[in-house]
Order: C-alpha cells, then sequence, then structure tokens
C-alpha cells in the first residue's frame, strides 16, 4: 500500500474552511465530508455546489458557511458552473488579466445533482478535460425534500418515493455505479471515499488536487435522517458499508483499479450486519439480505480482481 | 483589425466583433439550431486570432452554466443561441440575470417548437421576457456588430451587471450578407476597457454567490433585481451615446422614422423595420400620413421615451412575432395597450401577428397591414389581434 500523507490527525489541517452553525441534521456525515475535503483542498479553491442538502444548511441569505469562494447556480449544473470558472480564470492568467495561481476547482453535487439530473452536465464537464475535481456526496436517496428515490438509491431500500410495500420490496432497481461511469471518462484520477475513513478520504482529495485534469471522487455519506439510524451512528455505518464490501475505498488511476482499504478477515463483515440497523431495510427477509449478499460478494469479487491486475 | 466596410455575413459579423472584443470565455452549443456564429468563432479561437477558451459544451443548459461560472470569476463572456436551445437553458437564463453575471449573448429569434421549425419569429424571446436581462433588437447587420461592443459596455458597467441579450432575427438577419463597417480595434479598446469585476470569485477575496432565500428575505431579492434592471436603463443611454460620438452610429431605446408629423405609425421590433420604412415612403407618396415606430430597447422597457414618441397619435399598428396564446393580442401589443391605458392623448392600438416561423411578410403585406389596420382603428375594431396571412 502506498505511504499517505495524511496519517496522523497532527498532519491535518487546522482552519476550518466550512464554519460551524450550519443547519445541517445531527450526525450529517456528509456535512463532515465537506468539512474534511475543505481541509484537504485549502483555502485556495473555489466550490460550485448542486442545490441539495449542503446548499441549503450553508447558504441561508445573508448568512454562509463558506470560509472559500462559493457558488450555487442550479441543481443540474455545478459540474458545468465550475468547468466555466476554471476556463475564465485560465484564460485570465493565460492573458495576464490575473496573477498566475493554483487554484482548486471543485464542483460539489449531491447522488441526485450528479447520477441523476447532472448527469449529462457531469459527463460533459469530464469528457472536456477540465482542470477541476468533482465531488458526488453519496447519501443514496433525495434526501433534502424528503428522502425519495435516486438511481444511487440501493436495491431494498425504502424511501418516500419507492416504498416498501405488499407488492414492493422498496427500491427495486441496482444502485448507478456512478464511479465506473466517471472512470470510464478516461479521465485521470477516480476514487471513492467515506468520511468514516478521514485519512483515506484527505489523501484522495490531496491527490485529486494534484492531478491535472478531471478527477471525480465519489463519497459515501450517511444520512441518519434518511437511513433511519442513529445520529451518533454516522460513523459506525460508513465502517459498516466498507467492511462489508458495500462501499469498497479504492481509486482508479489511469484507468487501473487499487483498493485502498482491504477489509482484513477479522473486519469483514456480512451484508445483514449493515442492512439489519437501517430503518430503510428493516422490511427486508432473510432471503432478500442473501440476495443482497450474493449481489454485493459479486461485486466485490470483481473489484478485487481489477484490483489485483492493477 | 482596422476600420473597413466590408460585405460579410452577418454571424461572422457578430464573431468578428466577440474577437474585437477581446471575449475570454465563448460556451456554447452549435445546434438547436445552428447558426454560424459558434462556428467561426471556433474558428477565431482555433487560428489563434482571439485568445480564449472555447467551450465546447454538452448542452445549451450547460452553455449558459459554464458562462455563469466564466463571468462569476470575471471573465468577460459570450455565447449565442435560438429558440429550443434558449428554452434549454430557459432555467439558467433567468439565474444569469438573477446573479447579476455579466455576459453578452447573440440571440438569433425563431420559433419555438413544436411543430418544428427552425425559422424565424419572436416567440424565442418572449418565453424570457421577464427573466431580467437587457433585451436589445437590431435590424441589420449593422447594428449588430454595434451593439455586441454596446453590449458588454452595458453589462459590465459596475452600476448595471446585467446580461444583455442582443437580439437578431434569425435566417432574416445571422444568414444575410450585408455591408458592415467594421471598426479599428484601437476604438473598440477605447469604447471598451477591460473588465475588471468586483467580488469576482477568488481566493483572496471569498464570496458566497447564489445562497438561498428564505421567505423572509426572498421579496427583497426580487426588489432588489427589479430596481436593478430599473437603474440600468441610463448606463444603456449612455453606452449609445457613447458609441454615437465615436463612431457616428446612435442608437435609442425608441426610434422613428417619419413619425414627427404622422397621424399613425407602424411599431415594429426588429428586422421588420426596414421593410416597414420603405412601405412608408411609398404611403407618403400617396398622402398618407403614416411613419414607423421602432423599439430597439425592449427591457428595461423604455416606458418614458414611448409615451412621448405616440402620444397625440390616432393610431398604433402594432405588428407582433409571436402569439400570447389564450392571452390578449401579441406580447409586444399587450404591454403597449398597458402603457397607453387612461393616458390622454393615447391612439388607439390594431394588433397583427405576422411572419411567424419566417413566413414571408413582404412589402406588399406591410402595406396590407398599414392600411387594413388603419381601417380597423378607425372602425373601433381593436381587441384582440389579427393573425396576417392566414390561409383559411
Amino acid at each position: 500500500m502506498a505511504k499517505t500523507s495524511v496519517s496522523s490527525p497532527k498532519n491535518v489541517e487546522r482552519a476550518e474552511y466550512f464554519a460551524p452553525g450550519h443547519r445541517a441534521c445531527q450526525g450529517c456525515a456528509e456535512a463532515l465530508a465537506v468539512r474534511l475535503v475543505l481541509k484537504a483542498l485549502g483555502k485556495d479553491t473555489i466550490v460550485g455546489m448542486a442545490t441539495g442538502c449542503m446548499e441549503i444548511i450553508s447558504s441561508p441569505l445573508p448568512l454562509t458557511s463558506w470560509r472559500v469562494p462559493w457558488i450555487h447556480n442550479a441543481f443540474e449544473n455545478p459540474a458545468a458552473v465550475i468547468s466555466g470558472c476554471e476556463a475564465g480564470m485560465k484564460v485570465m492568467m493565460r492573458k495576464g488579466k490575473l496573477p498566475e495561481k493554483k487554484i482548486n476547482f471543485v464542483g460539489m453535487g449531491g447522488d441526485g445533482a450528479t447520477a441523476d439530473i447532472g448527469f449529462g452536465p457531469l459527463s460533459g464537464a469530464l469528457e472536456r478535460g477540465h482542470d477541476m475535481i468533482y465531488i458526488c456526496y453519496d447519501n443514496e436517496a433525495y434526501m433534502n425534500t424528503g428522502i425519495q428515490r435516486s438511481s444511487s438509491t440501493p436495491y431494498g431500500a425504502s424511501t418516500t418515493t419507492s416504498p416498501a410495500g405488499k407488492k414492493s420490496i422498496g427500491q427495486h432497481t441496482q444502485k448507478k455505479n456512478m464511479v465506473e461511469i466517471a472512470a470510464a471518462h478516461g479521465i485521470p484520477y477516480v476514487a471513492t471515499a467515506c468520511p468514516s475513513f478521514p485519512f483515506d478520504l484527505l489523501e484522495k482529495v490531496k491527490k485529486a488536487s494534484e492531478t491535472p485534469g478531471p478527477a471525480y471522487i465519489h463519497i459515501l455519506s450517511v444520512c441518519p435522517t434518511g437511513w433511519r439510524i442513529q445520529p451518533a451512528d454516522a460513523i459506525k455505518y460508513g465502517r459498516l458499508a466498507v467492511n462489508s464490501c458495500v462501499f469498497p475505498l479504492y481509486e482508479v488511476v489511469g484507468g487501473k483499479h487499487r483498493l485502498t482499504y482491504k477489509p482484513s478477515e477479522k473486519k469483514l463483515i456480512p451484508v445483514s450486519e449493515y442492512l439489519s440497523g437501517q430503518g430503510r431495510f428493516r422490511h427486508l427477509t432473510d432471503k432478500d439480505i442473501e440476495q443482497i449478499q450474493a449481489a454485493t460478494t459479486l461485486r466485490y469479487e470483481r473489484l478485487l480482481k481489477l484490483s489485483e491486475e492493477g | 483589425m482596422g476600420k473597413v466596410r466590408k460585405g460579410v455575413e452577418v454571424s461572422i459579423a457578430i464573431a468578428d466583433a466577440v474577437a474585437q472584443a477581446n471575449v475570454d470565455v465563448i460556451a456554447a452549443y452549435p445546434i438547436t439550431p445552428q447558426t454560424h456564429i459558434v462556428e467561426h468563432l471556433s474558428e477565431i479561437v482555433a487560428d489563434g486570432e482571439l485568445d480564449a477558451e472555447f467551450v465546447p459544451v454538452d448542452s445549451e443548459h450547460s452553455a449558459m452554466s459554464v458562462c455563469c461560472g466564466s463571468a462569476a470569476v470575471g471573465a468577460r463572456t459570450f455565447t449565442s443561441t435560438s429558440s429550443q436551445g434558449l428554452a434549454l437553458m430557459s432555467e439558467i437564463f433567468f439565474i444569469a440575470a438573477a446573479m447579476r453575471l455579466p455576459m453578452v449573448m447573440a440571440l438569433a429569434n425563431r420559433s419555438l417548437s413544436s411543430p418544428l421549425s427552425i425559422w424565424n419569429d419572436h416567440s424565442d424571446v418572449m418565453m424570457v421576457r421577464d427573466a431580467g436581462w437587457i433585451c436589445v433588437f437590431v435590424e441589420n447587420g449593422q447594428e449588430t456588430y454595434d451593439n455586441i461592443f454596446c453590449g458588454y459596455r452595458m453589462s459590465e458597467d459596475p452600476n448595471v451587471m446585467l446580461p444583455v441579450a442582443v437580439n437578431l432575427d434569425g435566417f432574416i438577419l445571422t444568414h444575410m450578407i450585408e455591408p458592415v463597417e467594421y471598426e479599428d480595434d484601437a476604438l473598440i479598446r477605447q469604447y471598451l476597457p477591460e473588465f475588471r469585476m468586483k467580488n469576482a470569485l477568488h481566493p483572496d477575496n471569498p464570496v458566497s454567490m447564489g445562497c438561498f432565500g428564505m421567505p423572509e428575505i426572498y421579496t427583497e431579492t426580487q426588489m432588489n433585481r427589479e430596481v436593478g434592471v430599473k437603474n440600468s436603463y441610463p448606463h444603456i443611454i449612455k453606452a449609445w451615446d457613447e458609441w454615437g460620438k465615436l463612431t457616428g452610429r446612435h442608437y435609442r431605446p425608441i426610434e422613428t422614422y417619419r413619425a414627427d408629423d404622422a397621424e399613425y405609425c407602424i411599431v415594429t421590433m426588429g428586422s421588420y423595420g426596414e421593410t416597414a420604412m420603405e412601405v412608408v415612403d411609398a404611403l407618403r407618396a400617396e398622402g398618407e400620413k403614416v411613419g414607423v415606430v421602432k423599439i430597439r430597447l425592449w427591457r428595461p422597457f423604455p416606458l418614458d421615451e414611448f409615451r412621448k414618441t405616440v402620444l397625440g397619435k390616432k393610431h398604433l399598428i402594432v405588428v407582433d412575432r409571436a402569439i400570447t396564446f389564450g392571452g390578449q393580442g401579441g406580447p409586444v401589443a399587450t404591454e403597449l395597450r398597458s402603457a397607453l391605458y387612461k393616458k390622454d392623448g393615447a391612439p388607439t392600438i390594431v394588433n397583427y401577428v405576422a411572419g411567424l416561423a419566417g413566413r414571408d411578410v413582404s412589402r406588399k403585406d406591410f402595406r396590407n397591414i398599414i392600411l387594413e389596420g388603419k381601417k380597423k382603428a378607425e372602425s373601433g375594431d381593436t381587441e384582440g389581434f389579427t393573425l396576417y396571412g392566414l390561409r383559411g
């Protein structure tokens, strides 16, 4: 495993660029992820954000939690907006209108903004090769508006628009694999991360910042409100997602897959441990869980194989 | 580029003006429907004649989104679109104005689907009438070329900070080859200094743009927009006046032709003004006391100047290029009726909607509209609108 530059709390940036006092729910792991991401990026960063939880909780006029320049424009266009910021700055620096400076251009959106409504603009921005980072904070549904399903909602989850019922398991489609879709654009850096593994997350954001060209990071952001768990358990569920291989931590660098964290035999757990405590999955039968286990194992084994191939 | 007069396709003249304006970012989607503006701009950038980022986006929605991003960092920004493309980007079109992001768009006016049509009318711009952009209408190649520079001057004025749409009739103007007098680069630089945006996004001065508004503050933000658009008016006039001083080509929010002593006038917006002037000349020779009133500035609407121009006339025959389905007439006539309601000396208004989706409106047609319109006005037949040339 590669040596990380951020391996202890002592190395983590002390400055806060996502100010406290925002209005996120208790235990919001997405707000934690935003805070960590900004620590990794530092002050020379411009953020373009989608409409959604993070925008609403952080920018009620005339207040803001953002200590870096920040722009929200619409739901589906953070990738396009930030690509415009990058293009504008790049040309103004080239023309001598602005002094040269390394700036991180970072688009941010939830899973709905990324995998559904903003899918086209994101694909366009990645394909055009802007020097930008796009971060998807995936809490696996439209949480801001009351837990509606997205294409990133996992199979079997009950949401307000994919409710479990007598004739439905809830979400009956498989979670859209945004990570592999981003990687399929042939961009130089793609990774998954989770704030329950903060050093891994910080390291990946730093790598993305240092990589010229587009980078995509998909962060599993546990949502106690939408997943129907206790706020105090947000970090725990992030760990369970990773250790059950439901959400493996890996990166795709120059097209090559590499697991950055592999649960040891001692830590490896069945998906039932991850699913059982969550209200959104409580209707699942043992047979349903078996099916999810089989699908998860299959996906993880494929990833392992890709990772071993290097 | 030095001062030169040449025959050029109007779309090409627009692209050349954008290059002379030393634009930083061009984000445009080339289709829905297509003009040569974007094609020629990409050539200019590819040949190194303009140092700009040409962002070939995935859709018009992304085009306007990229423009918002680039304008937010203070880059001089240009885009161009039409009909369906404008409809697709309309969400962000509104946001651009609300966020006070300066940019110029060449809006080649074309009809909205369905049925699908790529030809000219004003149904696209009327859809975004209330977005808060400055909307200028031009009627020939020279006016188009000039108003790209005037547009930037207005848009980037610290007292304005609003996006500007230069409306030109699709095909009727965009695809015509016309004589256009190009100005010298030095004159352009004098007229249009480098853009320095206060409060642009930059790490040295972190600002938050596009925050959300609770009901306690939303109303005030909208009043702020209204005041912003209204207050842009004198600065628009100033931008045109200074252009006039430098080039001898003058622009006014409301322009007229043989209207001073006219008893009644035909009102046009866009390229129809030129045909109307020719027909008015012919009718004048026959003794008709008719003139032309042309609306150049559609937003902010030049209420006082319009009233000053038309109060005391007997009739106005307003030619609209779009229908407000289920409404009371074309969008222009509806607005003009409202502007004159209960005003002393207000002319009666007769409304025609003509030339939808590029159907030709010839000099003969204008003559019919004027004479038939006058009869309607005299007989009191002034409600609603007439769809001119409708086949039975």
